[in-house]
């Protein structure tokens, strides 16, 4: 019998694989971010990330300034989430000169880093969905919780994506009490959003028929391969550094791990509604908890917000870390006794995210690849550094 | 355990490694060591560091680094922190990658910041700076050009492509090709203290 023209027999065809250059300028690559994909058909056999566009030496920027200089720069590295950023590099710099925050600054940070937390979460889901096609609808209801996040932030920090917020030893502003009670409202209104997003989203069919089963990540992969926060979460591992640090005051605060089983798109989507969820619960704690007045900035560090170049940590070295909403956001700090860092190392989670990229998508249709990407939750500033 | 006593069981496990202590972390004298080492704590039942979490290089202008922060997902410990050392000129240590696939990207970081080669990498390329880029930016001892002035040989390379220099930028290169100097970015100085 004559052979059957079939795709399931690729013997069968004649076929060519085709070379593709996706982005650099494309909207789906959540920035500048290029990758080299070879196709054939529509399977993806091979795929190379190439990054480097927004490149600017974050590291070498930072050595060569005062250690309270480089807080803003931090805000651009992974800009969503200034926040947090700020909290990884001051607790890098606070374990490097043993510094002690005040309580009631421990309680403002936290806050604000889970308010990050849901900032970051929101809107990550809105272009998970503008990335499969629904444009725009998602991110739309994703933005209007944002705006009012945002808006808690300029109030707080004088501006809303740029907070340079933090300050080593504690933060920078008060924050008043009427502003405090509008977070309060935030947070009570907020798993009625999360209500309304979920019942447009999780069990809508075309969400699940695009994101079961596509670019499943397993376990023993994800851990060999240095996946932190939400994606490696969503294959199973239970590993948050809130809850193995406890660093800052996070041993105070009772919240759960949400995690996946697969490890797929949709464990990453869900995983992300769930930790939403136990942020809410730390907030409603540190709100109630917060003392209602008390220092900012530790004794110790107070007379350097006035002159930030007198500040010398002593010889040594720290590795500060935090969970930031994209992963495991580290800084590597040595001192040389100087005003400036002898040497000042970030590690990016975006950017180390990304080294599963090809194993995740191959096999997968072309279109796979950009609802893959979008699940990984990449920032540019932040992979480039 | 006392961190003597973390280095014995090393050793006792591989003999023939030489170690150091070095401000909480563990140098390892010879880098060929470092798979060895990383291996047996990565599979030793007492340790377990499973999980690769930083990969960096640093300068310390008579030797080249290179750092390993290490923790365990299963036991929930660390940092167990290792680090290799090599000349400036001879960089060559082995890849962690073989055992750890997070150390992919960050090696090639590293190469590409510091110029460390990574031996058996299954892909060391540069990765934020373009192919072709001259040197190691990271390194301390690296010049950045000033992209403001030109030089004698640049202005040499646009007449000869028919672009008009301004006679301004071509006396400052002819200055500074009388002087024998490279025109160079300035530094930022050591902030003084106030």
């Amino acid at each position: 019998m004559e052979k059957i023209f079939s795709a399931r027999d690729p013997s069968a065809l004649n076929t060519e694989t085709l070379e593709i250059n996706f982005g650099p300028q494309h909207p789906s690559t959540h920035g500048v971010f290029r990758m080299n994909i070879v196709c054939d058909g529509e399977t993806v056999v091979s795929l190379k990330p190439v990054m480097g566009y927004l490149h600017r030496n974050h590291e070498q920027i930072a050595e060569n300034m005062s250690y309270a200089a480089s807080m803003p720069y931090t805000d651009r590295l992974d800009y969503f989430n200034s926040m947090s950023n700020n909290f990884g590099y001051s607790l890098a710099v606070e374990k490097l000169a043993n510094i002690e925050v005040p309580e009631r600054a421990q309680y403002i940070r936290v806050i604000m880093a889970e308010l990050t937390r849901l900032v970051n979460h929101v809107s990550v889901i809105g272009f998970l969905l503008n990335d499969l096609g629904a444009f725009f609808t998602p991110v739309l209801y994703a933005f209007r919780e944002r705006e009012k996040i945002l808006d808690i932030f300029e109030e707080v920090s004088g501006a809303r994506m740029m907070c340079n917020y933090f300050r080593f030893g504690g933060v920078k502003y008060e924050i008043q009490p009427h502003i405090l009670q509008r977070i309060k409202e935030i947070v009570k209104k907020f798993p009625k959003f999360l209500e309304e997003f979920e019942a447009l989203l999780s069990k809508n069919e075309i969400l699940c028929m695009r994101c079961q089963n596509v670019g499943v990540l397993p376990k023993e992969l994800a851990v060999s391969a240095s996946i932190t926060g939400p994606m490696l979460r969503a294959s199973g591992v239970d590993y948050d550094i809130r809850k193995v640090d406890k660093y800052s005051i996070y041993g105070r605060f009772k919240f759960r791990i949400p995690l996946g089983e697969k490890g797929d798109v949709y464990d990453r989507y869900y995983v992300r509604i769930l930790e939403m969820h136990e942020s809410l619960k730390i907030l409603d704690q540190a709100l109630k908890d917060i003392p209602a007045t008390g220092e900012l900035v530790s004794k110790k560090m107070a007379p350097f917000l006035k002159s930030p170049r007198n500040f010398k940590p002593p010889v040594g070295e720290a590795y500060g870390r935090v969970e930031a909403p994209k992963g495991e956001l580290g800084f590597y700090v040595v001192s040389d006794g100087t005003p400036q860092p002898w040497r000042y190392h970030v590690r990016a989670p975006s950017f180390i995210n990304l080294t599963i990229l090809e194993d995740m998508c191959l096999g997968h249709k072309i279109a796979d690849v950009i609802v893959i990407l979008g699940s990984v939750d990449i920032v540019l500033g932040e992979v480039d550094h | 355990m006392t961190p003597e006593e973390i280095k014995n069981k090393i050793q006792t496990a591989l003999p023939g490694t030489a170690l150091k202590w070095v401000r909480d972390t563990l140098l390892i004298e010879n880098p060929q060591d470092l798979p060895k080492v990383a291996n047996f704590l990565k599979t030793s039942e007492e340790f377990r560091f499973d999980y690769l979490s930083s990969v960096t290089g640093a300068d310390y202008l008579q030797y080249l680094e290179a750092v390993y922060h290490l923790y365990s997902m299963e036991k929930k410990t660390g940092p167990f922190v290792l680090r290799a050392r090599v000349g400036r000129d001879q960089a060559r240590i082995p890849s962690l990658v073989p055992l750890y696939r997070g150390a992919e990207y960050q090696e090639r970081e590293a190469y590409d910041t510091y110029g460390i080669i990574f031996e058996n990498h299954p892909d060391l390329r540069r990765i934020f700076m373009w192919e072709g880029f001259e040197g190691f930016p990271m390194r301390k001892d690296y010049v950045q050009e000033d992209s403001e002035i030109l030089e004698a040989s640049d202005i040499e390379w646009l007449e000869k492509h028919q672009v008009q220099v301004p006679e301004g930028m071509k006396k400052r290169a002819e200055e500074l090709k009388k002087q024998g100097r490279r025109a160079v970015a300035e530094r930022p100085g050591q902030p003084e203290p106030q």
